[in-house]
Parts: C-alpha cells; structure tokens; sequence
C-alpha cells in the first residue's frame, strides 16, 4: 500500500506551511480513513452477500426491496446523523454503550450511509452477469455456493465500483459525522473524532477559507489514492 | 482468480484492523481508568458555544486541566441551545455557554446544578464602514437596532438559537422592531460563517467581541456599536455561565469530573490563564468567577428567592 501513497506526500509536506499544530493534520487524515474504511468493510461484508442473495433468486416484494434501497442511496446524511444519535444517546435504546462523540458512532452512521450504494451497484453488477454463465456453473454441478462464487468473480468490476462508491459517500459526508461525533480535538490538537470534512466545516465556519480549500484538496488526493489502489488491485486480478 | 478477490477482501479487512491499532496508541487513554483513585483516565465531556472554542480559549487552557487531573477533555463546540439540548438528552457532563435565560430554564427544569459566573466579554454591533443606517457611535444598543430597521439597511441574523441570537433577538423586542423583510436575513449558522456573509453583503450585524477579534484580520467590517468593555451599554454584556449536568437526572454523566472542572476552571489559577489568553494582542475574556464579594445570584436562576419561590 506504501507505493500508491507516494504522489500525496509532496502535497502534505506543503501542509506544514499551515497554522496548524504538529500532527493535527495527519490525525485528521487517520480519522477519517480509519472511520470511512471500517464502515466501509463492514457494509460491504454486509452488503454483497446480501445483494448476492437477492440476485440470485427470486422471492416476492424483490421489487419493492430493491425501490428500497434505491431510496436508501438518496438518504440525506444529516437525518442519518439524528437517527445515529437517538440510538446512542444516553436517552437512546444504546445509551448504555455510552455511543455517544465516539468513532464507534461515526463508523455506526457511515456504515448506515454506504450500505445502499454498495448494496444497490453490486445488486446491478450481478444481475448484469451474463445467464448463460450462471446456467454453466449449475450444469457442471456447482452448488448454490460456487454458482454465487462464478457469479460474483463475473460482477468484480462492479462490486469494486460499489465499494468506490459506498467509499465516496462515507468519506465525503458531513452532516451525520458531525452530529454524532461532535468535531472533537484534543486539547493537543489530536483530533478525536474530527474528519476532513468536519475541520474543512470548521475552517469555513472560522472564515479561514484558504486553509478550508487546502483540507479539501487533501480529501481529494485521499480519495483518489484509495480508487488507485482499488483499481490497482482489480487490474492484477485481470493480468494473473 | 478467487485469489485476488481474497486479497482485496484482506486488504480491506487489514485496513480496519490496522485503523483499531492506531485507535487504542492515540485514543486509548480514554475510559481506561488508572490505578490511581479518582478520576484519572476519565473523559469529561463540554458542551459549548462556538465563541469559546473558536478563539482558541479552550485549546489554551485545558492541558493545564488535563495534566492536573490526567484526564482528557472533549469539547463539543455548537451554539448554546444546541449545546444545553445536549446535556439534557445526557449527553454531556458539564456546559460552558452563555444565554442567561436558557440557563435558567436549564436550571428550573433540573438539568443543571451548581452553576457559577464564569467570564464575560460583550457583544458589539459591526457593520460596514458606510454605515448605511447611521449608527456609528450610539449610545444605546436598541437604537442602533431601531436605526437598522428603518432605514431598512441588510441585517445578518445568526438565527440558530445560538446565545449570540436570543441577545439579538432580546435586543429587536426591547427595540420595540420587529425584524422582518427582505433586509433582515437569518442563517442559521455560526458566528464566524455570518461574519463573513455580513461582510460579503455589505450588511449589519451582532457579534460576541471575541470571535469578531479573532476573525477581524479577514474581515472590512467595523465596530459601529460598542459594548460595555468599551464603554458600551451594558446591554451588550455578553456573560458565561458553567454547570455541572444533574447526576440525578442522568446518572451516567460524569459527575464528579464536571465538579473538578467546574472547580479547577473557577480557581485563580485557570481564571488567570483565561485573563492572560489574548489573539492578535487582544484580551477576548474577562473572568469574573474569583471575587471576595459574594454573589449568590451566580447559583439561582434569575429573579429565585428562597420567599418568593414558586416551585
């Protein structure tokens, strides 16, 4: 992973120019790749088998499932947040867990976020697989098992835009990681629970937009990194 | 080929496990409680306003509190009607904002206890140098305000139940205007947010003096009507309270802490370092929890007797 992360180093040491804190940037990077990347994960460990499951068989409502996911994809992240936050508030049906301005939420409302994109694209990806290779894994006897795993090999492509997509939306947001996080810093300037997209906010709010822009050509360059490598690792799979 | 989708789902998978690593070096300290007695290890959680924590204050005073009693701080910075919902729903262990009203009701509803004056700066009136309304220089906060609406001159409003907008919106009723129409515009956003559109407009506006110092470098905007530090009137004073949320209320909020902070940040050590803080060699806050004439209107919500009690 070392090699994809080269062209962003340049960019960063310019960072040091800003007004910030020693480690305040890079704690703020780390936040938000290590909140956005573990709900990712855990959506795509919970959206491709589902989506998997529902593309393969047929039951009744599929339809009306499928119209609601699609609605999940447009879900406004600032309701997510709420939602997120009567959950884990110590008022809320997780109050005990004691939720609340920490990681765990934000990974909770961003898992919440990305589950629809992925699950919607990798619904679309294997049911765009060709019938024909589906019919061929079942007549040289797979089992329900390997014609899923022909299937998804088929879908790659499409479920790696899934991932991509349920990545963009998690990283990007706004709204919900800033209500259930709480823009957190340490007094050290260690950021807690604050993400690029929560100190660009914060930036702007201050009326320092120079340095608002800058955070958010960093997020850019953060972004693009993680579809170089995904799409790095998706080539290889193609050349082997 | 299976291979490859394995190692993707792996490199995913490292990713997190990576990403938990570094959580428990950077963060781990949080809720792991020492050996040592007491609080140590704890993590206080403040809400409050962003005129607080946007100038730069909280950073410069907490390591002293952190050190002191080896615990963290998380401050939640938001406006004050945001910041005391939050400590209702349970939120947060102690408030630091300044709405004297909504105080109040914080403390009438039970939710807060053992509330002190903490510091105070003032609010002023900013605007354009061209001054469209002519207020540069009254004397009376409610006649600017009077000024602004007649001549029907843009007026930005914070508009997000924030203390800066229930000042605002005190000033307009004792002003006897009701603000309304294409020129008063309220945003719904932060301090330094309306600053920076009341200048891009050419428009009016009430700040707090110290998110307005702290922005002033960015800023063509004038003081037009001085608060009281400047010889204002004392309309525009702009006090904050703190206070420890009812554990009875909500028995998981860290009471004790709240108590130790609400004691260190009212102790002459931390009411100094409040004193001493300065941007742009400006003093933003004026602590005024350390006096030897008592003050118990400080512990009560406004107008309380212990005869004339109601409840």
């Amino acid at each position: 992973m070392s090699v994809p992360l080269e062209p962003v180093v340049p960019l960063l040491s310019g960072l040091l120019d800003l007004p910030f804190r020693d480690g305040y940037v890079w704690s703020i990077i780390y936040v938000s790749l290590y909140v956005s990347l573990t709900a990712v994960a855990l959506s795509t460990l919970f959206s491709v088998p589902l989506a998997v499951a529902m593309g393969l068989s047929d039951f009744p409502g599929k339809q009306f499932a499928k119209s609601v996911i699609n609605t999940g994809m447009g879900f406004p992240s600032v309701v997510v947040g709420l939602l997120v936050l009567f959950a884990v508030s110590n008022q809320g049906p997780l109050g005990a867990l004691n939720l609340v301005f920490t990681r765990e939420a934000m990974i909770a409302s961003q898992f919440v976020l990305a589950t629809p994109p992925i699950t919607a694209i990798s619904l679309a990806a294997i049911t765009g697989v060709d019938e024909t290779v589906r019919d061929a894994a079942r007549v040289l006897g797979g089992t329900r098992l390997d014609v899923a795993l022909v299937v998804l090999k088929e879908a790659r492509y499409g479920i790696a835009t899934a991932i991509l997509a349920g990545f963009g939306r998690a990283v990007s947001e706004v709204g919900s990681v800033l209500i259930v996080g709480g823009n957190i810093t340490g007094a050290d300037g260690i950021s807690k629970t604050r993400t690029l997209t929560t100190a660009i906010q914060l930036e702007a709010r201050q009326g320092q937009y120079e340095t608002a822009m800058i955070l958010g050509a960093v997020l850019v360059a953060l972004v693009l990194t993680v579809n170089a490598v995904v799409i790095r690792l998706g080539d290889q799979g193609v050349h082997r | 080929m299976s291979i490859h989708r394995r190692r993707f789902v792996a490199a995913l998978g490292t990713g997190g496990v990576v990403g938990t690593a570094g959580c428990s070096a950077i963060g781990g300290s949080s809720g792991q409680p020492d050996d040592g007695a007491g609080v140590a290890g704890e993590t206080l959680t403040l809400t409050t306003t962003t005129s607080t924590y946007d100038t730069g204050l909280l950073d410069a005073i907490h390591l002293d509190f952190e050190e002191l009693y080896g615990v963290t701080v998380d401050a939640v910075p938001k406006g004050t009607g945001a910041a005391l919902e939050t400590a209702r729903n349970g939120d947060s262990d102690v408030v630091m904002v300044h709405a004297r009203d909504l105080e109040d009701e914080f403390l009438r509803d039970g939710y807060g206890v053992n509330r002190r004056d903490l510091m105070f700066n003032d609010f002023v009136i900013v605007g354009p140098e061209s001054d469209p309304a002519g207020i540069e220089g009254l004397s009376s906060a409610t006649e600017a305000l009077t000024a602004v609406a007649d001549e029907e001159a843009p007026f930005v409003s914070r508009g997000d139940r924030s203390g800066t907008h229930t000042k605002e919106l005190a000033l307009w009723e004792a002003a006897g205007a009701d603000p309304g129409g294409g020129w008063y515009r309220e945003t719904g956003q932060g301090m330094g947010e309306v600053l920076n559109i009341a200048n891009e407009q050419g428009a009016y506006t009430l700040a707090d003096r110290g998110t307005f110092l702290s922005q002033r470098s960015e800023l063509d905007l004038v003081v037009l009507v001085q608060g009281p530090i400047e010889g204002g009137p004392e309309t525009l004073a702009n006090p904050y309270g703190i206070m420890a949320v009812n554990p009875a209320v909500h028995d998981a909020v860290n009471y004790d802490l709240a108590m130790a902070y609400v004691g260190w940040i009212t102790s002459p050590g931390a009411q100094d370092a409040i004193a001493d803080y300065q941007v742009n060699g400006k003093q933003l806050f004026f602590p005024e929890a350390v006096s030897e004439d008592p003050d118990f209107q400080q512990y009560v919500p406004d107008g309380w007797s212990a005869d004339s009690s109601d409840e």
